[in-house]
């Protein structure tokens, strides 16, 4: 296990080496720069300024080095949008909202999901299940944002139940929590269902429910356990977008998350920026797919992360 | 005369045959049974049509506009009312929907063109050549879609072609992904080692046994894909950054009408659902597909 570990961990390295020498190179491939005339009026003296302060006007490769050595010092730069505060700082003041909103989608999502799942499967072709899975269709195929257009529609606009605007109450939360959490809540409940049904034929199920098993031991001790497996793989890809945010549901509900600067740090070629941001969702990815990979073995004893003894 | 005798005894001929029944036609009987799939495909036949005849359909241009008439509500003259230049909103969502398909259908042909060969690739041979590819996978998973779509989309512009390039280059993660996953479980079942036993050849277990049940789950992948990346497209139209302006773009009109739509509600409505029409549409169809070829799932 432990040399398991190290071995991804390296691998982990390896991959943020290289997706940093991507993102940096295609961000300095994009046209025209953070000072340039159509983005802040100044002279081309300042310009040249700003350039050096920044180390704009070395060559790229001097650029990554000094970037790199700086960040890994902990120092991530100023970001150009915003030049009064640190990307540390700007990172922290607004990931805190985007990851609260996102986290409580997951704590909303993955249990109604499971429980939905189960239902639809016990109740295979009722109602219930019918219900159900309309609900799962809706919920997986129609994206969050038009999902969060009705929800504006009908709750603040028509009903006025809810705020349209502004941040801090608990009444701003309601509506991007549930837009986020449809999705995922959707795909859980989606994916146990069918794996539900898939497991539920296998022999070995047959075989407990031969020994005389209750169907609740059953459903418990060998069908959800194994159901798991296949969920897993849906769901860890969801986790990183909910809880490093997402820039629709924030612009549409105006949440003062870092879902935002995804966007306009391209737009103002605010390269630190960027980097903070590439590095951030690359840190929680990997730590995501590891605690996945991790978690197979423990729900599927049959795959072993490491090669099998012979 | 004799012509007629001779069909007769061919078709008692073929009468007294068991019937024969193949993969294919098994599944579109199967599917033929299903009312939801043949709603999704009567959806996603319409849509195509719309797409192919929009010329034909669409009351106005879709680039018309009339300040004089902007942001009107829905009428008679206008059926979806008119956008903040006063552009016929019924006529962008027609022409809308060219935009949407051929983006969903590229970025899967796409997805599915680099993803195949590549889970087969990751599953089949193992070794270092999967560690090469997870590692890639890795790589691309690593960077946040929407933000390289982003990236890519400002180093070499926007327009459609752009558009489906940027969303493909992450949209085989999952069918390589997915691929790999099921051929790695497979591996593992009982029929596979019954067929080892009996002294069947790698090759021929890699191609009768194990690529014949990733199919159904590869369309589901696939089913899946085409809708997403229309919802990518709009996604990235949304924010101002996919499908140049004149050409309509359901996600752009979405976009463009957050500022409207508290009063305009026209505006949000019918491009979004446009949207999830066509999303609805391709699901359905698509799990249709899926149930016909998974017999199993049907008992």
């Amino acid at each position: 296990m432990a040399r398991y570990l190290f071995g991804r961990l390296v691998g982990v390295l390896v991959v943020f080496f290289i997706v940093s020498v991507v993102i940096f190179l295609l961000m300095h491939a994009i046209p025209g720069g953070p000072y340039n005339e159509d983005k802040v009026p100044l002279s081309a003296e300042a310009k040249a300024n700003y350039m050096r302060k920044y180390g704009l006007d070395r060559p790229l490769v001097e650029q990554y080095l000094l970037y790199m050595g700086n960040a890994l010092r902990g120092d991530f730069g100023v970001p150009f949008q915003s030049p009064t505060e640190t990307v540390s700082g700007l990172i922290a003041r607004t990931w805190p909202v985007s990851a609260s909103i996102g986290g409580l989608a997951l704590l909303v999502a993955l249990p109604l999901g499971l429980l939905l799942g189960t239902l639809a499967a016990a109740r295979q072709n009722t109602w219930v299940d019918y219900l159900t899975s309309a609900t799962a269709t809706l919920g997986i195929t129609v994206p969050n944002f038009v999902i969060a257009v009705w929800l504006v529609l009908l709750f603040a606009v028509q009903l006025k139940w809810l705020p349209t605007g502004g941040w801090g109450q608990w009444q701003h939360y309601v509506m991007p929590v549930a837009a986020l959490a449809l999705a995922p809540m959707a795909l859980t409940a989606r994916y146990t269902r069918t794996s539900i049904l898939e497991v539920s034929r296998s022999d070995y199920v047959r075989t407990a429910r031969a020994k005389g098993l209750s169907d609740r031991q059953i459903m418990v001790r060998h069908v959800l356990r194994n159901a798991m497996i296949p969920l897993l793989t849906i769901l860890a890809p969801q986790i990183p977008n909910l809880i490093t945010g997402t820039i629709f549901i924030e612009s549409i509900f105006r949440v003062p998350g870092l879902g935002k600067f995804f966007v306009t740090s391209i737009l103002a070629r605010d390269y630190p920026m960027i980097m903070a941001l590439m590095l951030l969702v690359a840190v929680v990815w990997s730590l995501v797919y590891l605690v996945t990979d991790i978690l197979y073995t423990v729900v599927d004893p049959r795959v072993r992360l490491e090669k099998s003894r012979t | 005369m004799s012509t007629s005798t001779l069909a007769s005894v061919q078709s008692r001929q073929l009468q007294d045959l068991p019937k024969q029944r193949t993969l294919l036609g098994d599944a579109a009987r199967r599917f033929a049974r299903n009312k939801l799939a043949l709603l999704g495909l009567a959806m996603v036949s319409i849509l195509l049509l719309t797409a192919i005849f929009a010329d034909f359909i669409a009351p106005y241009p879709y680039d018309a506009a009339n300040p004089a008439k902007a942001l009107q509500f829905p009428s008679r003259e206008h059926w979806m009312g008119t956008d903040e230049v006063g552009r016929d909103v019924y006529s962008r969502i027609i022409y809308g929907t060219r935009i949407s398909l051929t983006v969903g259908v590229g970025v899967m042909a796409m997805a599915l063109l680099i993803g195949i060969p590549l889970g087969l690739l990751a599953g089949l041979a193992g070794g270092a050549v999967d560690y090469f590819i997870m590692r890639l996978v890795e790589v691309f998973t690593a960077v946040p879609a929407l933000m390289l779509a982003l990236l890519l989309l400002s180093v070499f512009g926007g327009g459609l072609f752009n558009v489906i390039l940027a969303l493909g280059v992450v949209a085989w993660l999952d069918a390589c992904r997915l691929l790999r996953a099921q051929l790695l479980s497979l591996r593992e079942r009982d029929f596979v080692l019954a067929a080892r036993m009996l002294g069947a050849t790698s090759t021929r277990i890699a191609v009768r046994h194990l690529l014949p049940n990733t199919v159904a789950p590869l369309i589901v992948a696939a089913t899946i894909g085409i809708p997403t990346a229309i919802f990518a497209e709009a996604g990235l139209s949304f924010l101002g950054l996919g499908i140049n302006d004149p050409i309509p773009s359901w996600g752009k009109m979405v976009g463009n009408a957050l500022s409207y739509m508290r009063v305009y509600w026209h505006l949000g409505v019918f491009p979004t659902l446009a949207i999830a029409i066509t999303m609805l549409g391709f699901t359905f169809f698509g799990d249709g597909l899926r149930d016909a070829f998974d017999a199993s799932m049907n008992r």
